[in-house]
């Protein structure tokens, strides 16, 4: 059992996904079964990060072939922090969808789309085979389909068009860089191509295969020039579905940036330079994009694109203090998106508006609520000591020792935008009085719900907020943890000799 | 369509389109078949059906909800994959029988995968063109 531990959690998904399916149109079991699910995969997935972190990078070879021939499953502090981000905000998502997603929604499979789509990303963390993970990614969007026009409005087909067809583009892009780097290096496994890739003739088309690699990787984690497709599809779906949309799926394009370019194609000064500037447009684009912006979610979306440039700035650095910012920042973004959307979600139940012009008064009416929702949009901006701080610190100090004066002036003003539009939520939606509010018949409001749904919907916020509180309060483990990581992520020797080192193919007994 | 003749030859057709669906799966693993074509064309035997006899009775033909096909495949897969991991084996490691079994051949883990393969396909297929033609 122990060397199947690193499949756990893709597998546990895979199994909730059909025990679903099976209770096709029974709605209320399903909810029980996602949920008591996603609790269990929580605990999978802190087994798994424990036995890596205390010990060392656990590897698997699927179907018993050897490397670098067969697929392998490589367990390392990385991964497995995504792994566990990843199960904590996925529980706190299907416990607010038991409420908000409506029932003739739930019948169209929306619980059991959601285990797929856990599935694609867990192996996608897991996994050390590249073209594994481009598999890994279909899997992430053909759920993510389903979830983005699932109602089937029209300002949710319009998003969705928008998205199927970039995210296609991205696919196709990653595909071909596949198949030229197989081509050049006649590798798939990551650490055999880690090894290989030095010693190829032609490095030109090295880099081209590196720049394809970044663009395709680029669209689907929102960097610069392609992230209009994000603001314009992540608004259109349920509270929920935006939720682990804003917290795991650009992620998911970010983790795969970063462990490429950190073990296959080490960047040099051209592609640092490159990812920089990129980086530095991302923030000020995102930024600019959120100042304009009335729509909540809308501007929260945009808000995700700003804040994506911290993390790939700290990756165009690459040290170790850079990386490790990154990081902590990749952790902390992950919950707190999360956490913001089905913020959002909240407000738009108690207010039935999405235009902050028109919508207010929650701090009135709502006073313990509007201190709970303080948590993330404080963290968000990054007051002292919460989570958002720290990071952006480590980053601010590593761009400036590294003399990247234009990124940090991009870092300080991602920073400063975020403070004006959350300042501007934060005077619009909560200390606003509501000016003649209009009830709409086929919203079902907050104050309407009976008591033990209100539990389930503010639930998962005070989760997922305390979990905030303990990377803001309790950064010297999180520092640990992202110093580890970026460790590893410099040195690649750990990660390689265990994928072809010391991998044993098990002999039948 | 309801043709006498396309009728009759349809009795005749169902029973041997499936037969050769399952003679497809089973040859599969080494020459060209395997499970995904085998669930095609048993689809197709009861699509045919559906044309000559109507939707109705081919629901009743098939006793079971094609729809409830998907995930009794996904199953048998996903259970062809954890087999090895009781025997302390990496996962979808295949597992073969010592002595080859007369007409079959020898059988494995994989032959219980391309069955679940094909019971998924024969689901999903049936599910769009009964839908589809149910909405027509």
């Amino acid at each position: 059992m122990t060397i199947n531990l690193i499949i756990l959690p893709v597998l546990l998904q895979f199994l909730l996904a059909i025990i679903l399916l099976f209770f096709w149109t029974r709605t209320s079991i399903q909810k029980i079964i996602s949920i008591a699910g996603s609790m269990f995969s929580i605990l999978v997935a802190v087994l798994l990060f424990s036995a890596v972190y205390n010990n060392k990078i656990i590897t698997m070879q699927a179907g018993n072939w050897g490397p670098p021939f067969g697929i392998t499953f490589v367990a390392d502090t990385f991964s497995t922090t995504m792994v566990l981000l990843a199960s904590i905000s996925a529980a706190a998502v299907t416990v607010f969808s038991s409420v908000t997603i409506k029932k003739a929604r739930m019948k169209f499979g929306y619980f059991p789309s959601f285990h797929f789509l856990l599935m694609g990303l867990n192996g996608a963390f897991l996994t050390g085979d590249i073209f594994n993970l481009y598999v890994w990614f279909e899997v992430v969007i053909l759920s993510s389909f389903v979830f983005i026009t699932l109602g089937g409005k029209k300002v949710q087909i319009e998003g969705a068009v928008k998205y199927f067809t970039l995210n296609f583009l991205a696919s196709m892009i990653f595909l071909t860089a596949i198949a030229v780097l197989y081509g050049l290096a006649g590798s798939l496994n990551m650490a055999d191509l880690s090894g290989k890739i030095q010693n190829i003739q032609n490095q030109g088309l090295v880099q081209v295969t590196a720049v394809l690699f970044l663009v395709g990787f680029g669209i689907k984690s929102a960097m610069f020039p392609l992230y209009f497709w994000l603001p314009d599809s992540y608004h259109t779906p349920q509270a929920a579905i935006s939720a682990i949309f804003a917290g795991l799926l650009t992620k998911v394009g970010i983790y795969a940036l970063l462990r490429v370019f950190s073990l296959i194609f080490i960047p040099d000064l051209f592609m640092k330079n490159l990812i920089v500037i990129l980086a530095g447009l991302t923030l000020f684009s995102g930024g600019l994009g959120a100042l304009v912006q009335v729509n909540m979610r809308k501007m929260l979306s945009y808000l995700i694109v700003c804040h994506i440039g911290y993390i790939i700035g700290g990756l165009g650095m690459f040290t170790v203090a850079a990386l490790s910012g990154a990081i902590f920042y990749l952790i902390h973004d992950i919950i707190i998106k999360t956490n913001l959307f089905l913020v959002a979600g909240v407000i738009y139940k108690i207010n039935g508006e999405l235009n902050m012009k028109r919508m207010g008064g929650i701090y009135a009416n709502y006073p313990a609520l509007s201190l709970l929702m303080a948590i993330p949009l404080f963290s968000l901006i990054g007051v002292p000591p919460l989570s958002g701080f720290w990071p952006k610190i480590d980053l601010f100090k590593e761009s400036f020792t590294t003399a990247n004066y234009f990124l940090l002036g991009c870092f300080i003003f991602g920073s400063v935008i975020t403070l004006f539009v959350i300042s501007k939520l934060w005077s619009e939606v909560f200390w606003k009085k509501m000016k003649n509010p209009v009830r709409k018949p086929y919203i079902r409001y907050y104050d309407e719900m009976p008591q033990n749904q209100k539990v389930l919907l503010i639930l998962p916020i005070i989760f997922l907020s305390l979990i905030l509180l303990y990377i803001g309060l309790g950064a010297e483990n999180i520092f640990q943890l992202s110093n580890k990581i970026a460790t590893e992520l410099m040195d690649t020797t750990a990660y390689k000799n265990a994928v072809l080192g010391t991998t044993k193919i098990h002999i039948t007994p | 369509m309801r043709h006498l003749t396309f009728k009759t030859a349809t009795n005749f057709l169902l029973p041997l389109l499936l037969l050769f669906s399952i003679f497809i799966l089973l040859r599969g693993h080494y020459l060209p078949g395997g499970g995904f074509v085998g669930g095609i064309i048993a689809a197709i035997a009861f699509v045919l059906h559906a044309f000559a006899f109507g939707l109705k009775d081919t629901r009743k033909l098939l006793k079971i909800k094609p729809m409830s096909l998907m995930p009794a495949g996904l199953a048998l897969a996903v259970f062809s994959a954890i087999l090895p991991i009781f025997q302390g084996l990496p996962i979808m490691t295949g597992l073969w029988m010592n002595e080859p079994i007369p007409v079959i051949g020898l059988i494995g883990t994989a032959l219980l995968f391309d069955l679940g393969v094909y019971i998924v396909v024969l689901g999903v297929a049936l599910t769009i063109i009964f839908t589809i033609s149910e909405s027509v």
